[in-house]
């Protein structure tokens, strides 16, 4: 189990120094130096020269990826241009906000995703599970921006239940009591998981449903409502550590485009103010956060499961 | 039972047929074909991508309407006479530029599916094929893809690069070979070691012959099942590109950028140029999952053989 887990840590820091080459190559051969968004685009060619070579972009590009990770190492995600501020000081203004953002979200659709999975398994051909089952399918043909403005024509410019904008508090307490304007951004990224979830929920549920031990434990005459506690939902919720993990990059950019669509200030509307403003280091540092989570979301899942589900062993 | 089976695992066991079940000898892409006939989901579906073709592309040459030049006089005004979805922000025919904006999300996300179709065969096969250490490589290489989220490096290079037709199929396509890439891997693996590709190996199949005519053929259904999800994915892509303000540029349209125009107006309650055009993405993206769906049903039935 050690030597499983030790094992699967350092694939992960393998590839977290793969994702983190490819990206910096990436973005460097877009962005090879981010010297006229600096200084602007009638900035000579002298002064240019300077600025590449003042900040080490002159360097052969191999040369400059070993010194942004030795910075990386060290905790330095490079200073943001035009906000004139260290990236990791722009994150941490923002991280909570995104986090809550998300956090909230995932647990809801989490909450509601396995419950609503196992009655549609249970009932399944029936008119409740038909509804959830078009429900979902709709929503996730669904575009986020879509279903963000149908939200808020409804429950804000229609019924005037929330607000449309989401909290512009700084402190996340703050925004966390806002029920009034963190209703829609949060209902919007939580219909989005739901739809992403409930139909694997659904079919692990029918699977598990079918499975002898679910006979036997019939057939012993247990009540149906200890079959479902006991032995359905257990088995049924194996497969959702898995999707949980991998369900990062979509959480990712649901939240861009959440936080873009109700103006909420976190670590996506950074990000997308950075891409109009091309600011290379965000960029590249929240692109690298991003890739970085996804990883460490896969592995958490792995051995997640393999705590959890005691028929997986591992040689 | 359970001591005939050998070193079938229990999934083999399931699979095999049941015996006593003669019928007419059909081959296994008519059968899926007819299965997938009678699936309505699958029909609907098949309609609608139908429908959507022709409006986008047909339809232009049918209905003439402005989305061309700006006309002030025109602006915002609500479906009528002459305007059967109303006017934009700037007096275009909102018609009219749903129809141009589904050339752009169709196309888009027919080069961006068959871009990511084609890489991802390739990549997998080879990686399938060769196996052993290569083959190590190779995934790990899609591991480190995996790992970067899309959508941001689509961004960052559209915002680079502008955005076309063919760049943003090429930025969507390349950014999605990855899954097919691990699925053609994961067949051809399975298929490589299968009775039948060891019976035509011994009967003296070149190595060309068993990729062509027995690991190709197999492997299809997975491709062809993937390449309608990657359509979807690519149209909503397009879309949300569109909508954070990186999509196509005038005269071109697409349906992402048409709404976020019609953002702006959502207070004033001129709903005609915000749900015609987010119905449309819908709708065609919720064909292409039916389609998907229907024919990974239909394919696995053939498998089942039930």
């Amino acid at each position: 189990m050690i030597g499983y887990i030790l094992r699967r840590v350092g694939t992960a820091v393998i590839i977290v120094l793969g994702v983190s080459f490819v990206i910096f190559l990436l973005l460097h051969l877009i962005y090879p130096s981010p010297a006229i968004d600096v200084l602007g685009a009638r900035a000579n060619r002298v002064t240019i020269a300077a600025f590449n070579q003042a900040n080490g972009f002159d360097k052969p590009w191999i040369e400059q990826y070993l010194h942004y990770l030795n910075q990386l190492l060290h905790g330095n995600l490079g200073s943001s241009i035009k906000l004139n501020q260290s990236v990791s000081a722009l994150f941490q203004e923002r991280w909570q906000r995104s986090v809550y953002l998300t956090f909230v979200s995932l647990t809801l659709a989490v909450v509601i995703a396995i419950p609503l999975g196992i009655y549609q398994a249970i009932r399944r051909n029936t008119i409740g599970d038909y509804v959830a089952t078009s429900f979902a399918f709709v929503v996730y043909a669904m575009p986020v921006f879509f279903l963000g403005l149908i939200l808020i024509q409804v429950f804000s410019l229609d019924l005037h239940w929330f607000g449309y904008e989401a909290s512009q508090s700084s402190s996340v307490v703050a925004v966390a009591g806002d029920w009034h304007d963190m209703a829609l951004p949060v209902a919007t990224l939580t219909l989005l998981t739901i739809a992403a979830f409930s139909r694997y929920m659904r079919s692990t549920a029918m699977e598990v449903l079918a499975q002898d031990y679910i006979k036997v434990a019939r057939a012993k005459g247990l009540p149906e409502r200890l079959v479902l506690w006991r032995h359905l939902l257990r088995n049924a919720c194996l497969p959702m550590i898995t999707l949980i993990g991998l369900s990062i990059p979509l959480l990712l950019a649901g939240n861009l485009i959440t936080e873009t669509l109700f103006n909420y200030n976190g670590l996506g509307l950074l990000f997308y103010n950075s891409l109009q403003n091309v600011d290379y280091y965000v960029l590249l540092a929240y692109t690298l956060l991003g890739a970085v989570l996804t990883v460490i979301g896969n592995l958490i899942a792995d051995i997640a499961l393999t705590v959890a589900d005691p028929r997986i062993r591992l040689a | 039972m359970a001591t005939n089976t050998g070193s079938l695992t229990p999934l083999d066991v399931t699979r095999a047929p049941e015996g006593g079940e003669i019928g007419p000898v059909q081959s296994g892409w008519r059968l899926a074909l007819r299965e997938f006939a009678e699936n309505k989901l699958a029909v609907l579906g098949v309609a609608i991508l139908v429908f959507f073709v022709l409006f986008s592309f047909v339809g232009p040459l049918i209905y003439h309407g402005n989305y061309l030049n700006s006309s002030l006089l025109a602006t915002n005004l609500p479906p009528g006479a002459g305007h059967p979805l109303g006017t934009s922000n700037q007096g275009f025919d909102e018609l009219s530029l749903i129809m141009v904006g589904g050339q752009a999300a169709l196309e888009v996300g027919f080069f961006a599916a068959a871009i990511a179709i084609i890489i991802g065969t390739l990549f997998g096969a080879i990686s399938g094929l060769i196996g052993g250490f290569v083959d190590a490589s190779m995934m790990r290489v899609v591991d480190v893809f995996l790992a970067i989220p899309g959508l941001f490096i689509v961004l960052i290079v559209a915002v680079r690069y502008g955005a076309s037709v063919l760049s943003l199929s090429l930025i969507i396509g390349g950014f999605s070979w990855l899954v097919p890439a691990r699925l053609v891997r994961g067949e051809v693996l399975s298929l490589r070691v299968r009775d039948f590709v060891s019976a035509a190996r011994v009967a003296g199949s070149s190595r060309w012959r068993l990729i062509r005519r027995h690991l190709i053929p197999n492997a299809l259904g997975v491709v062809i099942v993937n390449t309608t999800f990657q359509v979807a994915d690519a149209i909503l892509a397009i879309a949300a590109l569109g909508f954070l303000g990186f999509g196509l540029h005038w005269p071109h349209q697409d349906w992402g950028d048409l709404l976020s125009n019609g953002v702006s107006y959502m207070q004033d309650g001129y709903w005609w140029q915000i749900y015609p055009v987010g119905i449309c993405i819908v709708l065609v993206v919720m064909a292409c999952n039916l389609v998907g769906d229907a024919l990974r049903d239909s394919l696995d039935v053939r498998l089942r053989r039930r």
